[in-house]
């Protein structure tokens, strides 16, 4: 069996990475981003890279530190609200920006991890996102044909994972992670705890080990974005 | 008196029927969640992956794994589920989410909404939006009848990228609710907000609708 364990997210991250790259990373806002495989990234200072994630992380904070340090060419999204700096970027013209319907974005990394190729969907006819793509009615409604997305790299946080990668996901921090898992080329992985094989019951894995190829145990911050609370009655 | 945003809300919270999966957009749609009238169940869906949305936690109780598609922190009640962004959306694509309620930048009245993005000025993208109002049952569209300059909003043709065509079945402004018994055909009004007129709405309305209340 070959050794998926890592050390650290650098470790991790060794001899995967090149300009030009394209590299999917969950997360859904900054809820369930692999925090330190960004940082690792960050700094093995690849550049150009298409980055497809759902957002654009905040400021100076998850994939926002990829644009802060200008590595990132273009985002492949569906939402990107939170961030000045990708604003700025894009408004200005040093960033290229491919906006998805969030289910089609979800849709295409699964076909793409799946060996699906393409795909027709209602959602986006008749809008800017249906533009140069093939029209096809099926049963009295007009569909458009979406394709399937791949990556050279996945990466994704885990609140467990064993050490053959068998993956669970906590609560909404599952997100994007489980698609993106099956899509990128190297798929790596950190989470909160990692377990010998065996702990985790089989019948309770959202991501089997096979579409992961490394795995480190690593703790974040988990910044919240929208605290929100209500007073005791 | 226009309708403030919470009796927006509660305006939208009335088309809720029990038994319904529904799925809440950010803004004043978020708010009908405190309105839900007595005696009728919904199930609340997340588009991040959630059913079964719970309230927002007590002060020290957040937890930064469990937010709702707008990022706040909310809680779990015992039916919830979660699943991923795909299994989200095939529910929401597959036609098996009941309502969905969105705010709006502009509707026109042919039922198409704009709500993405406003060309060179401001870029924060559709989210679910897209996969919302082709994918839902029923869409109903909640949003200030004019904006700052006073223009109407709910206009002949929308003007701005759209989100999706003939796709809102109800628009519920501070002024008035209008609903068309079913897609394509023509929007009629069905109420005024408490202490509006007939005129004061039809003067502030470009959409062609049916005005016979």
């Amino acid at each position: 069996m070959s050794n998926k364990v890592f050390d650290n997210a650098t470790a991790a991250l060794d001899g995967l990475t090149f300009d030009g790259m394209t590299v999917m990373s969950g997360g859904f806002g900054l809820c369930g981003i692999a925090e330190n495989l960004i940082a690792a990234l960050r700094d093995s200072n690849a550049q150009n890279l298409t980055v497809i994630s759902n957002n654009a992380g905040v400021d100076g904070f998850g994939l926002g530190q990829l644009l802060e340090s200008r590595q990132t060419k273009k985002m492949i999204s569906s939402y990107v609200g939170e961030n000045k700096e990708f604003e700025r970027q894009y408004l200005g013209g040093e960033l290229e920006l491919e906006f998805n319907p969030q289910g089609t974005l979800a849709e295409r990394i699964r076909a793409g991890g799946a060996g699906i190729p393409g795909f027709y969907t209602k959602t986006g006819v008749g809008t800017l996102v249906a533009e140069g793509k093939e029209h096809k009615d099926f049963d009295g409604e007009t569909h458009i044909l979406e394709t399937g997305l791949v990556a050279d790299l996945s990466i994704i946080k885990a609140w467990k994972g064993d050490t053959e990668g068998n993956l669970v996901f906590n609560a909404t921090a599952r997100n994007f992670s489980p698609m993106m898992a099956t899509a990128g080329k190297m798929c790596v992985v950190e989470v909160d705890e990692l377990v010998p094989v065996g702990t985790l019951d089989p019948n309770f894995i959202h991501t089997p080990g096979i579409y992961v190829d490394r795995i480190i145990e690593a703790a974040c911050e988990k910044r919240i974005e929208q605290r929100t609370v209500r007073e005791r009655s | 008196m226009a309708w403030t945003r919470d009796e927006m809300a509660a305006r939208a919270a009335k088309e809720l029927q029990d038994g319904f999966y529904v799925n809440l957009g950010i803004g004043i749609p978020t708010l009908v969640a405190n309105f839900i009238p007595e005696g009728v169940d919904v199930t609340l869906q997340s588009e991040n992956g959630m059913l079964g949305m719970g309230p927002f936690p007590y002060a020290g109780e957040e937890d930064p794994d469990l937010i709702n598609a707008g990022k706040q922190t909310i809680t779990t009640l015992p039916q919830s589920s979660f699943f991923s962004s795909a299994e989200s959306f095939a529910m929401i694509r597959g036609g098996h989410i009941d309502l969905s309620v969105l705010g709006a930048m502009e509707v026109d009245e042919n039922g198409d909404i704009a709500n993405w993005m406003i060309p060179g000025k401001m870029v924060k993208g559709m989210g679910g939006a897209m996969d919302l109002v082709a994918g839902v049952k029923r869409c109903i569209a909640v949003f200030d009848h004019t904006n700052k300059r006073g223009d109407s909003k709910f206009i002949k043709a929308c003007t701005l990228p759209l989100t999706g065509k003939n796709c809102i079945d109800m628009v519920i402004t501070d002024l008035a609710v209008f609903e068309r018994p079913a897609k394509g055909e023509r929007f009629k009004l069905i109420e005024l907000a408490t202490d509006v007129t007939l005129d004061e709405v039809r003067a502030k309305t470009e959409a062609d609708v049916d005005w016979q209340l």
